[in-house]
């Protein structure tokens, strides 16, 4: 291709990655987003396919035009149709979007429409893929891979295994994150990993186990006239053993010579030119820790969530670079972004080091196996940034977010055997290094039971060391020897402590907030604090203009100036996504810096997660790749001194912040702190709804189990049960009866003065409506009412939402209009905010309210084309806004949010949905009806349209009663019902013909449920749960848990699997409507 | 945490940089330098084109994986690039007072202070790299508390490479193809790299007068310091141009090539010196990445007529290489022998022993 042939491109088609899944994140955004940009700088016309409403990259402007449809080759075949594109970039949304090109490049779609693939040829992917041909085309060049042999079946697999000897590790080809793959120590767990894994994909493989073994990647770009580049290198912190999702990753390299990392470095440019890639490639190794002796793991022909990581690890925006490259370009014609004037076809140095820590959400799930493996469970990560390792570590693991400070001062961690826990390693593995180190153990004792490489306990070990002399520190002495004081302290701080932890180490258990005021001004006074370097890709060689910034105390000299003008803005961002915050508050972040750049201010981001596009400092005029603490906030604050700051639109984390930002005089901007306080505050919020005769669920904060009886006497069993402090499991559950309110306060929580326990009254089948909206001084000016298709009951993280609401009556939205505007005006509300309603015929409650963006703004946002959060940055900057003139009644088509589950990565968990959430995403796709959108939706978090066997257990007599026109339209659409006894039961007495299956408690009889789903005999599971006793639960958990292990669509929630079923029994996917979302007028 | 002896870098601009000593307690004084090389600290110590210079590395963790054996390999340094350290001194940023590693002997504290160098830590090497960037490099010294002042020194007013280069002939290998290799201060790796690919190596000093030999090409190596200072060599490479043996120059030698051929050198205002210097082939498309060490470089537009350029420096635009336009001589400026460094451009000693 030359600059002519370049030049005939003129429409291209990008692919997606749909829902945020574990092992397939908002990497994906960012990195779509970086290649539409790419294309649009030469001024090629884009489409984008991707259902995921809430990302950056289905924003507008961003695509010309976008389809909120499935990536399955189905959908991308008719829009490929209708759009008539002259090329396709299949490397940028993730292993879906690479498995759908896979499929249409086979199907000879792309042949037919005359689409071009464009960067690396799919025989690449294939080859890469596909794990026979990627040994034998590495075989070629001399390279060693695993030895692994591809085997079609349990038996082979297990001869396979015999052959190589255990242990051994089993993969499922074409999965995403290692789904289906796991470690063997002998034959017994081959089979039943085999099994599952061949549920998955049709082709297995079985290789030696390397476990211990260090994992080193190099991400490699190449362009079509053969040059290479490695732009970065990778170490795993956790050894071979660990999927690399899951493990704690430095970047560059750490603990490799020049010969090991150049011996690497040279094997990956010679599998790259070999296979043939043009653009991105991620190349795995595992290394031998006592010579060097490698193997090559895989290598992923696409961009990645190490791709991702290393653009921000190095500032060399991979995705942009990648999608240039494929149209045609030589990396010597282009530029580097970060200095503007030197090449890009160069490999960056880093003068600082880069820590990616996994976040986990385990404690959501109910019976999930908490040891990490090889296969991916973390649903998010943060990358942190210093200039020691000790610093990047402790920064990174306050980024996490999940209460810890650093690596020492921390609660304490019951683990009852540290030696096992060393050895198996869990979510809690960094905790129990610490612990260990605390407890005597040596470092070499630490390695020999986990295999971590000594460097990186070493470096552990000084931070415990830190901590101790802190720990021994007389206060007195500290004031009187300033000098001595003045190297602990900067020591501390090199070493990546916050003021909170030395306060912690200083005063132990009497540690107060005060205290750390205490240690903030001390160091202060003793000139110790914080500078801020670049990110500039060429460690200082080259002056750069870049805005890409982090903060540490290894350093004497800022490197940017600044001008205390006060007319910058920061947003603080939403940092590690996690269940219940994830890529909706980027979008959100990203679109406040927007608004603020355009109103002529300069915007400032401080986030920390590097799988976002709000981290992408072209986004911005500056990026603090930083943490959100209020310590590091201060610190940026202080030199920054903008004119405010925007918490509202990052989720909880920046929110949280209000109060102690508003002690220090911070200019918040909008909504003020005491009135989300006020919010945020159960007591204070409910006296307020109270004096306003708003109605809400009733509830009271209890200390003894007396007392909650005497309450529960009051309101009546089902309640809501919210502890404050939570021992295991999940923070709250829904309890019917007495001796499961006792079994959930014994098991899960704490109830005494010191931890005080929330219950409310649990309102059984109603609706729950959400109100999302942007006010003025109290008044609103505009807002979208939202109804879920699930009963309350369901986290709204989880539900199913409708937006407009096509079932309420106009009474409810009228009230809840009222109510809301007596809230607002109330709190006077300037910003975004949501309010949760429950509605039982036409009474409705208020359940809770935020102060801020809440997760549909971007989904309401899009459907009703209305910018919620740039009406409300500028609200918040108090510059005039118009209300618009348009709302919800106006709008001729309907939009649903549909939730996406990981469940199949989550071995062990129960996947039932509860009062809190489960889902890792999220799409929203827009239809005509509710029926034509609910279809879209479903199908794009992977549910099909089941061919012909439906399994149904539908739960209480109620819900059997809900579901009774579904399964009478599934018999009359031809479907065979299966169905366990009480549904069997149901259905014949109400005319259904249905087959009677048994539970796994009824073993004796036959057909067996789990047997058929084992047998793949089923095509949809509908699995409602009745109770929680046991029993129920027991049986119950099987089937489901069978259904997700076999990759079987379940559904557990009576009126979604009712709305589903409706939708595909009355509309064929065939006259599904291809529109993109401008043609939705 | 150890004690450490408190030192402080000063600058010839009156810039003094606070920190801690690790290595070797004596002052000393050079020309302060940085690299951008992530890794390959052994090494880059070890090359002789480091004499006379006090070495920043803006990577700042460093000591992680200690030091090798000393161990030799037909006369040569197996894991080593010359017998001992170059450098004057070493600033870091921060150091692993422990290390790691399967082929570690030593730590690398523990080898400076062996070989009598300096090292200190706790520098903001960052900051310290824009100064000389924007400077240009500068004269420095390390200091100690309580200890003596030193001078500054111009290392380039010295001859550099009399200093380091061997006394006598030495030959290596026994291939079939004899090379001679003019030591202006050579890294072991290109003697390597040429044993490698079945050739007799004869290593000759600077100042030695090759042209009394026999042999089938000739080799000039890299070294310290400035080019002007080896004029007798230029004048030996005159004379061996006289006839039409291969010639192969690296770094060093690219000056001393060019020289010979009638082009002048200059003085860069900070120099190359890392792993990420990319270079384009003239008239290709061809682009690789480099492993650089050079404060003087080739003046592109003084070239003679028989000469061209080679390589470019894709961000500067400064020569990387010239070729004669008739005769088999050719000189990198980068460093084909890497070590450290990529090795993308070893296929340079392909093309030499080829055309012997």
């Amino acid at each position: 291709m030359n600059q002519a042939e370049i030049k005939k491109i003129k429409k291209v088609l990008l692919l997606g990655s749909g829902a945020l899944k574990i092992g397939e994140a908002g990497e994906f955004d960012y990195s779509g987003s970086q290649a539409l940009k790419a294309l649009k700088e030469e001024g090629i016309e884009t489409i984008l396919i991707n259902p995921n409403i809430a990302t950056v990259q289905t924003s507008e402007g961003v695509a010309d035009k976008i389809y909120f449809l499935p990536v399955t080759p189905y959908f991308v075949e008719r829009v490929i149709q209708k759009e008539n594109p002259d090329g396709i970039l299949l490397a940028f949304g993730g292993q879906t979007a690479l498995n759908c090109g896979v499929q249409l490049y086979q199907a000879g779609t792309l042949e037919k429409y005359n689409v071009q693939v464009l960067g690396t040829p799919v025989q690449a992917i294939m080859d890469t893929e596909d794990r026979e041909l990627f040994v034998k085309k590495l075989d070629e060049i001399d390279v060693k891979t695993i030895k692994s042999e591809a085997v079609n079946s349990i038996e082979d697999a297990a001869k396979a295994a015999a052959e190589l000897g255990y242990p051994v590790i089993i993969r499922a080809a074409y999965a995403l994150g290692g789904l289906g793959s796991g470690f063997c120590d002998n034959e017994e767990e081959l089979r039943i990993k085999a099994e599952k894994a061949l549920s998955f994909s049709p082709q297995i493989l079985v290789e030696k186990s390397l476990k211990g073994w260090k994992e080193i990647e190099y991400e490699v770009v190449r362009d079509r006239y053969d040059n290479c580049i490695t732009v970065c290198n990778m170490e795993n912190f956790d050894p071979l053993g660990i999927h690399t999702g899951e493990s704690i990753v430095v970047a560059p390299s750490q603990t490799l010579t020049n010969s090991e990392y150049h011996k690497l470095r040279e094997l990956a440019i010679r599998i790259i030119r070999h296979i043939g890639i043009v653009g991105e490639c991620n190349v795995q190794y595992a290394f031998d820790p006592k010579s060097e002796d490698y193997r090559v793991i895989e290598v992923n022909a696409r961009l990645s969530r190490s791709s991702a990581l290393a653009s921000k690890a190095t500032g060399y925006p991979l995705a942009f670079v990648a999608a240039k490259l494929g149209l045609g370009y030589g990396l010597f014609d282009l530029k580097n972004s970060v200095t503007k004037e030197t090449s890009a076809f160069f490999e960056p140095a880093l003068d600082y080091i880069v820590c990616k820590i996994p976040r986990w959400d385990l404690g959501k799930f109910q019976g999930v196996d908490r040891e990490l493996g090889s296969s991916m469970k973390s649903v998010g990560e943060v990358m942190a940034i210093g200039r020691t390792f000790e610093e990047a570590i402790q920064k990174g693991l306050r980024m996490i977010g999940q209460g810890m400070h650093g690596f020492v001062e921390n609660k304490d961690l019951v683990i009852p055997d540290i030696d096992k826990a060393l050895h198996e390693p869990t979510d809690k593995r960094i905790f129990v290094i610490s612990k260990a180190m605390r407890a005597g153990y040596t470092v070499d004792q630490i390695h020999e039971l986990t295999k971590i490489d000594c460097w990186f306990l070493q470096k552990l070990m000084n931070i415990v060391r830190t901590a101790q002399e802190l720990e021994k520190t007389d206060l007195a002495q500290l004031e009187a020897d300033k000098e001595a004081g003045r190297e602990l302290m900067r020591r501390a701080k090199v070493q990546g402590f916050s003021d909170f932890q030395i306060a912690r180490a200083l005063w132990k258990e009497e540690m107060e907030d005060c205290h750390m005021h205490w240690v903030r001004r001390y160091r202060k006074s003793l000139g110790i604090v914080p500078v801020v370097k670049q990110i500039d890709t060429l460690a200082a060689e080259y002056p750069a203009q870049t805005n890409y910034l982090y903060l540490t105390y290894s350093g004497i000299a800022n490197d940017v100036k600044y001008l205390g003008d006060k007319k910058s803005i920061v947003v603080l961002g939403s940092g590690a996504y996690r269940i219940g915050s994830s890529v909706e508050f980027d979008w959100c972040g990203v679109q406040a810096l927007n608004t603020i750049r355009k109103e002529g201010y300069r915007s400032v981001m401080i986030n920390y997660n590097p799988e976002t596009v709000s981290t992408d400092y072209d986004m911005c005029d500056r990026l603090y790749f930083d943490e959100l603490t209020f310590e590091r906030v201060m610190d940026i604050i202080e030199l920054e001194n903008p004119h405010g700051v925007i918490l509202s639109t990052g989720g909880q984390i920046p929110n949280n912040l209000a109060t102690r930002l508003d002690e220090q005089h911070v200019n918040i901007l909008g909504t003020t702190a005491s009135s989300i306080d006020n919010a945020e505050d159960r007591h204070k919020f409910s006296s307020m709804l109270d004096s306003l005769g708003i109605d809400q669920p009733r509830w009271r904060e209890l200390t003894s189990l007396a007392d909650i009886y005497d309450f529960v006497k009051e309101v009546g069993y089902p309640v809501l049960v919210r502890p404050s402090y939570v021992l295991s499991g999940a923070a709250m559950n829904v309890c019917s009866n007495n001796t499961e309110l006792e079994q959930f306060l014994q098991l899960a929580a704490n109830v005494s003065k010191k931890h005080p326990v929330v219950v409310s009254e649990f309102i059984q089948h109603a609706k729950e409506i959400e109100m999302d909206a942007v006010a003025r001084n109290g008044e609103i000016l505009i807002y979208a009412i939202s109804e879920h298709i699930e009963f309350a009951g369901v986290h709204s993280g989880d539900a199913t939402i409708q937006f407009p609401p096509q079932k309420l009556y106009v009474e409810t939205m009228r009230r809840i209009k009222k109510v809301a505007g007596q809230i607002a005006q109330a709190l006077n509300i300037s910003g975004p905010f949501n309010i949760q309603f429950l509605a039982k015929n036409n009474d409705i409650k208020v359940i809770e309210c935020n102060l801020r963006a809440s997760r549909s703004f971007p989904f309401v946002s899009k459907v009703l084309k209305i910018n919620f959060i740039e009406l409300a940055t500028k609200v918040m900057m108090g510059l005039p806004v118009e209300k618009p003139g348009k709302n919800e009644f106006d709008l001729d088509y309907v939009g649903i949010k549909a939730s996406q589950f990981s469940f199949s990565r989550l071995q062990k968990a129960d996947p039932v949905l509860g009062v809190d959430m489960a889902s890792t995403g999220e799409v929203g796709c827009i239809g005509l009806d509710t029926s034509e959108a609910i279809l879209k939706a479903m199908l794009s978090v992977g549910y099909q349209i089941p061919q012909k066997n439906i399994l149904l257990s539908t739960g209480s007599a109620k819900q059997k009663a809900d579901m009774l026109e579904a399964a009478q339209l599934l018999y009359e659409k031809g479907y065979s019902l299966f169905a366990t006894g009480g549904t069997h039961q149901f259905l014949t007495d109400n005319g259904i013909p249905a087959v009677k299956v048994y539970w796994p408690s009824e073993s004796e009889h036959e057909p067996q449920a789990l047997e058929m789903l084992h047998n793949k005999q089923i095509d949809l599971v509908v699995n409602i749960p009745k109770n929680l006793t046991q029993k129920e639960l027991d049986n119950g958990y099987k089937i489901r848990r069978a259904a997700i292990d076999f990759n079987i669509p379940l559904i557990t929630n009576a009126r979604l699997a009712s709305a589903f079923i409706q939708a595909f029994c009355s509309l064929n996917i065939d006259n599904i409507q291809i529109k993109s979302w401008d043609e939705y007028k | 945490m150890q004690t450490t002896k408190k030192a402080s870098l000063i600058l010839d601009d009156g810039t003094v940089l606070p920190g801690k000593s690790f290595g070797y307690e004596k002052p000393v004084a050079g020309e302060v330098v940085f690299n951008t090389a992530m890794m390959g600290y052994p090494e880059s110590l070890t090359d002789p084109s480091y004499s006379g210079q006090i070495l920043v590395t803006t990577y700042p963790l460093i000591g992680n994986y200690g030091v090798p054996r000393r161990e030799e390999e037909n006369g040569l340094s197996r894991f080593y690039e010359s017998e001992k350290i170059h450098v004057e001194a070493l600033v870091i940023s921060d150091y692993s007072f422990e290390y790691s590693h399967w082929n570690a002997d030593k730590s690398l504290a523990d080898w400076l202070k062996e070989e009598k160098i300096v090292g200190i830590y706790d520098i903001d090497t960052r900051e310290l790299t824009k100064r000389l960037r924007e400077h240009g490099s500068m004269k420095g010294k390390i200091v100690f508390e309580g200890g003596e002042d030193i001078d500054f020194i111009d290392p380039n007013l010295t001859n550099l490479v009399a200093k380091v280069s061997c006394k006598e002939v030495i030959r290596y290998g026994n291939g079939s193809k004899k090379v001679v290799l003019v030591d202006c201060g050579v890294k072991h790796n290109i003697i390597r790299c040429l044993l490698k690919r079945d050739v007799t190596v004869i290593r000759v000093p600077w100042d030695y007068d090759f042209n009394t030999l026999e042999f089938d090409g000739l080799f000039i190596s890299n070294g310290p310091g400035d080019p002007d200072m080896c004029g007798i060599t230029v004048e030996h490479i005159r004379q061996a141009m006289k006839g039409d043996k291969p010639i192969f120059g690296i770094c060093m030698g690219n000056q001393l090539l060019s020289k010979a051929g009638g082009a002048r050198t200059y003085k860069l205002k900070y120099g190359h010196r890392s792993h990420n210097q990319p270079v384009r082939k003239v008239g290709t498309n061809k682009c690789f990445i480099t492993s650089q060490n050079h404060g003087f470089a080739v003046d592109n537009s003084t070239l003679g007529a028989d000469w061209e350029p080679l390589f470019i420096n894709m961000n500067d635009g400064t020569n990387e290489g010239i070729r004669h336009k008739s005769k088999p001589y050719f000189s990198a400026q980068f460093h084909p022998e890497a070590a450290s460094g990529p090795t993308d451009t070893e296929f340079l000693f392909d093309e030499f022993v080829n055309m012997l």
